[in-house]
C-alpha cells in the first residue's frame, strides 16, 4: 500500500449536518427478557413513563419475561410435564415475581412490596396497566410461547399478535431505540 | 399557589417516580390544547423530570415554584 492511497483530509466527504429532529429516536423498543421482580419493575417503570411522555413504545416480551405476562389467576401452564413442571416451580404472573438475589423464599419480595407501599411506589402490575392504557404495545414472542407451551388465553388481555426476532429488529431499523431488560 | 388560572389540579404529593409524571400525563390527556394543569408534587426528582417531560412532549411549563418541600408546576397543553 502506497502513501498516496491513504485518504487525506481534503478527500474526506463533508460531514452531513443532520437536522435536530434526525437525532431523535422514533420511539422505544424494549425487550422484556427477565422474569425477575426487580427487572420487571424497571421495565414497567420505563414503559409507563414512555407512555406518559407520548413516546411510541413497543415491549417485546420473551423468555422469562413472558412468564410475567401470564394472567395472575393461571397457575399451571404448558402442554407436557416439563413445561408444567416449570410453571409449578416458578408461579407465572406479574404478581408472583421473585427477586434474583435475596429472595429468601418470598421474604425479599414481601419486604420490597411493603417498602414500596410505604414510599408510594407503584407496583409492577399497576405500572403495566397504566402503560397499556397509554398506548404502550406488549408483543409476545411466538417461539417462547411454543417452548413453554403457552396459549393466547394464558396471557393477559390486550397483547399484540405473537411475532419473532425479525419483527423486533425491524422496529430498531425504523428508528426505535432498543433496550434489553 | 398558581398565579395563572388553571383548568385542573393534580395532587401528586407523596407519590414517587414515575407517578407524578404519569398522573399528569393522564390528566393532560383530557384537556384541550392551550388549557392548563397545576401539579403539586413532593418528589424532589420531579423538578428535572417535569423539565424533561415538557421538552419531550412539547407541553409548556408556564410556572414553577418551590414552597417548603412542595413543588408547584403549571403546565400548558400543546
Amino acid at each position: 500500500m502506497t502513501v498516496a492511497e491513504t485518504p487525506t483530509i481534503e478527500a474526506m466527504p463533508e460531514p452531513v449536518v443532520e437536522p435536530e429532529d434526525a437525532a431523535k429516536p422514533k420511539g422505544l423498543a424494549i425487550i422484556c427478557y427477565s422474569g425477575d421482580l426487580e427487572k420487571t419493575w424497571a421495565a414497567m417503570i420505563l414503559a409507563s413513563t414512555a407512555g406518559a411522555m407520548a413516546m411510541p413504545t413497543k415491549v417485546f416480551v420473551t423468555f422469562w419475561g413472558l412468564q410475567t405476562f401470564v394472567r395472575d389467576d393461571v397457575r399451571i401452564t404448558g402442554e407436557n410435564w416439563m413445561q408444567q413442571m416449570m410453571s409449578f416451580m416458578q408461579r407465572p404472573g406479574i404478581s408472583h415475581r421473585k427477586l434474583s438475589k435475596m429472595n429468601f423464599f418470598g421474604m425479599g419480595p414481601w419486604m420490597m412490596r411493603k417498602l414500596a407501599k410505604q414510599y408510594n411506589v407503584a407496583s409492577p402490575k399497576e405500572l403495566l396497566e397504566i402503560a397499556a392504557s397509554m398506548g404502550v404495545e406488549f408483543i409476545p414472542c411466538q417461539m417462547t410461547m411454543d417452548m413453554f407451551g403457552l396459549k393466547r388465553e394464558d396471557l393477559i388481555e390486550g397483547m399484540g399478535d405473537p411475532v419473532g426476532a425479525a419483527t423486533y429488529l425491524s422496529y430498531v431499523g425504523e428508528g426505535y431505540a432498543p433496550l434489553f431488560i | 399557589m398558581a398565579t395563572v388560572s388553571v383548568d385542573l389540579t393534580v395532587d401528586a404529593r407523596g407519590l414517587n417516580c414515575p407517578m407524578p409524571i404519569v398522573r399528569t400525563a393522564q390528566a393532560v390527556k383530557g384537556l384541550a390544547s392551550g388549557q392548563t394543569v397545576e401539579v403539586i408534587a413532593t418528589d424532589p426528582g420531579s423538578v428535572k423530570d417535569f423539565a424533561a417531560w415538557s421538552k419531550t412532549t412539547g407541553n409548556e411549563i408556564v410556572e414553577q415554584t418551590a414552597d417548603g418541600g412542595e413543588f408547584h408546576f403549571v403546565l400548558r397543553k400543546k
